[in-house]
C-alpha cells in the first residue's frame, strides 16, 4: 500500500486520530517544507498507534540514531538532509562508531566505516549538535523539570526523566530525529503525570549502610531493579540524601540495561521524590519489595562472566565519564603505567576540558586511552586477542559479552586500577560479604 | 481457523506461519542481511523470517530494532506479516520509515494475548493476513 493510502486510513478513524493544533496541522500538510512534513506524518501515525490523543510540544532533542546499524538508516538520515531538514529545537547527539578526534581508534574499514561517517555527518548537517556523547546531561544538556523533551538513549532517559524531573519516552532510532524536526511528541507514556507515579517501593534497609555510600553499590542495585521492576515506576528508599549524580547515573544506567526502567524516583533526592506519599502519587503502592544483602550479591556476581584472574584490559565509561569522575580516577592513578590497555569513554566536551587544563597528560603517562565520541561495545576498540575485560560499569557489563566476545569481571573504580597495575584480577570483597 | 485483531498497520500479506516460542530483539536476534534468527538462545535459531507470516507474543529490546526492521525490508527479506500478542511501537516504526522511503511495507496486526495462544501451535501452516483502517483477520490453513 501507498504513503497515501495509509494516511487515508489514518482519517478515516477520527476517533483515534490525535488532534492536532493548527500549527501541527500545517507542518502536515507541508507548509513548513517537506522535511517537517514527512517528519510530523511519522510523528502523527505513530501517536495514533500509540493511542495518543494529541501531540506534546518539545523543548530539546538527543538523538541515539546515529549510531550505523545498517545502510537504511543513512539512506533515512541523508533523505531528511536532502530535503532541507533543519531541527526545531535544540538537539544533541549520541555517540556514533566512530573516534572522530582519533580516526585510528576504531578498527572498522570500508563500506562500515564509510557509511558511520555518513550517518554522522548527515545528523550533524540536520543542526544537531556534534556532542557525540551518551551521557550529554553533563555536557551542558539539562532540560529543567517538568519539561516534555524527546531524548533517546537509554540511560540518557532514565536520567532525564529520573534525577532532572524531565519527561521523556523512550525515543529511539528515527522518532527521535522525527520528534526533533517536528518539534512535538505523542502526548502518552511518561509525559503525562499518571504514569510517573511510582507503583512500587523499594526498601534498602536490608543493606549495609557502609556499602550503600559506595560507587560499586550503584550499577549492582541498577541491575537488580531493572531486571525486577522491568517497565514499572519504582520509588528507592533508604538512600544516603548524599548519593551523587554519579552514582545515580551508574543506577540508571543499569537499570535500563537489564530492564525496560524509563524512570525511577529515590525518595529524598530525586525532583519527584521529596518524601514517599509525592513519589507514590499520594496512593498506596501495588507492590513493596526489600531485597535482601544476599540477593544483592547473587546480582554483583551475575555482572561477571568469569572467576578467572587472566586479564587483558579494563574498560570505564558507560556511561560516558564525568569530570568528577576523572578526579576520581586521577587521585588513584599508580605511578607505573598499567600493565595492560586501559580504556575510558567519554565525550569530546570533557575531553577537550582534559586537554585544555593539562590533565590529560597525567592520564597518558599511566597509560589510560581516553575515548571519545564513541565507546568499546558499539565499536572495535578492545585489543582483537583479548578475552576478559574489567569494568565498574554495569552497563558495559551488561552488553560487553554480545557485542564484544570479551567475558567481564565487575569491579568498583579502585579495583579496577589495582587490577590493571598489575594485570591480575583484584577484588575487594569486604563490603559485600 | 480465523483470527480477529486490531489492525497496527494496514496491508495484506500471505505465507507459511513461523511461530516464535519465545518474544525476540530484532536488534542482536536478527540478522538485517539475511533475515534469519541469529541469536543462539532463541528457540528459533537460524529460522528466515522471509516471505512468513512471524507470530510473536511480543517483541522485546533495543529500540534500535525499528532500524533493524528497516534493514529487512530494504534487503527483502522481511516477514510478509506480523502477527502480535500485543501492540508494539518499535517494529512498526521501522516499516513506516520504509514506506516513506519507498520500499515495501508489510502489515502489522495484534490479535491479543488469547488469540496468540490459539495459533501457537500453527508452525507450518499457512497464513493470509488482511488488515485495513479497523479491523484485522488472519486466515489460517493448518499444516
Amino acid at each position: 500500500m501507498t504513503t497515501l493510502d495509509a494516511m487515508n486510513a489514518v482519517t478515516a478513524t477520527p476517533e483515534s486520530t490525535p488532534t492536532l493544533s493548527n500549527e501541527e496541522r500545517a507542518v502536515l500538510d507541508g507548509e513548513r517544507g517537506p522535511a517537517p512534513q514527512l517528519a510530523m506524518r511519522i510523528v502523527v501515525r505513530m501517536a495514533r498507534i500509540l493511542g495518543a490523543r494529541e501531540l506534546v510540544p518539545v523543548a530539546s532533542a538527543h538523538i541515539d540514531g546515529c549510531l550505523y546499524h545498517g545502510d537504511g538508516g543513512v539512506e533515512f538520515a541523508e533523505r531528511l538532509v536532502s530535503l532541507g531538514g533543519k531541527v526545531d529545537v535544540p538537539t544533541t547527539l549520541n555517540v556514533g562508531a566512530l573516534d572522530l578526534l582519533n580516526p585510528r581508534r576504531v578498527r572498522s574499514a570500508g563500506h562500515r566505516r564509510e557509511m558511520a561517517f555518513r550517518q554522522m555527518r548527515a545528523y550533524e548537517a540536520l543542526g544537531c549538535r556534534p556532542t557525540w556523547t551518551c551521557a550529554p546531561y553533563q555536557a551542558g544538556h539539562r532540560p529543567g523539570r517538568g519539561q516534555d523533551v524527546a531524548w533517546g538513549e537509554s540511560n540518557a532517559v532514565v536520567f532525564a526523566n529520573s534525577v532532572l524531573g524531565a519527561r521523556t519516552n523512550r525515543y529511539g532510532d528515527f522518532m527521535d530525529i522525527c520528534c526533533a524536526l517536528a518539534g512535538r511528541a505523542p502526548r502518552t507514556g511518561l509525559h503525562l503525570d499518571e504514569n510517573r507515579r511510582a507503583t512500587v517501593v523499594v526498601g534498602t534497609g536490608a543493606i549495609n549502610p557502609a556499602l550503600k555510600e559506595r560507587d560499586v553499590f550503584y550499577p549492582v542495585l541498577g541491575t537488580w531493579l531493572g531486571a525486577t521492576v522491568d517497565e514499572r515506576v519504582a520509588v528507592v528508599t533508604g538512600l544516603p540524601e548524599t548519593a551523587t549524580e554519579d552514582q545515580l547515573k551508574a543506577m540508571g544506567a543499569a537499570s535500563a540495561s537489564s530492564g525496560a526502567v524509563g524512570l525511577f524516583h529515590v525518595e529524598g533526592v530525586t525532583p519527584e521524590a521529596p518524601d514517599l506519599a509525592t513519589a507514590l502519587g499520594g496512593r498506596a503502592p501495588e507492590t513493596i519489595l526489600v531485597p535482601r544483602a544476599r540477593e544483592l550479591q547473587r546480582v554483583r556476581d551475575a555482572l561477571s562472566t568469569t572467576g578467572t584472574a587472566q586479564l587483558d584490559a579494563v574498560a570505564l565509561g558507560s556511561p560516558h565519564f564525568s569530570r568528577d569522575e576523572f578526579s576520581l580516577l586521577e587521585a588513584l592513578l599508580p605511578h607505573e603505567p598499567f600493565r595492560i590497555p586501559f580504556y575510558v569513554c567519554t565525550g569530546r566536551a570533557e575531553y577537550q576540558r582534559l586537554q585544555t587544563s593539562g590533565r590529560l597528560r597525567r592520564f597518558e603517562e599511566a597509560g589510560v586511552e581516553i575515548v571519545a565520541d564513541t565507546c568499546v561495545v558499539v565499536a572495535p576498540i578492545l585489543p582483537a586477542r583479548g578475552s576478559v575485560l574489567m569494568t565498574n560499569s554495569g552497563k558495559f557489563a551488561h552488553y560487553t559479552p554480545a557485542t564484544t566476545g570479551y567475558d567481564v569481571v565487575y569491579g568498583s573504580l579502585e579495583d579496577c586500577v589495582r587490577s590493571a597495575a598489575t594485570g591480575r584480577v583484584t577484588r575487594d570483597e569486604s563490603l559485600w560479604s | 481457523m480465523e483470527l480477529i485483531g486490531a489492525p497496527v498497520h494496514a496491508g495484506e500479506g500471505r505465507g507459511r506461519l513461523l511461530v516464535l516460542e519465545r518474544p525476540l530483539s530484532f536488534w542482536g536476534g536478527v540478522d538485517p542481511e539475511t533475515g534469519r534468527v541469529s541469536d543462539p538462545r532463541h528457540p528459533q535459531y537460524g529460522e528466515p523470517l522471509g516471505g512468513r507470516i512471524l507470530v510473536m507474543e511480543r517483541a522485546i529490546g533495543s529500540s534500535s530494532s525499528s532500524a533493524i526492521m528497516l534493514e529487512l525490508l530494504r534487503n527483502d527479506v522481511a516477514p510478509a506479516a506480523i502477527v502480535l500478542g500485543s501492540t508494539d511501537a518499535i517494529l512498526v516504526l521501522g516499516v513506516l520509515v520504509a514506506e516513506e522511503l519507498g520500499y515495501a511495507s508489510i502489515p502489522l496486526i495484534d490479535v491479543g494475548r488469547n488469540g496468540f495462544e490459539r495459533i501457537r501451535d500453527g508452525s507450518g501452516g499457512r497464513g493470509h493476513v488482511r488488515a485495513g483502517a479497523r479491523e484485522a483477520i488472519l486466515r489460517v490453513a493448518l499444516a
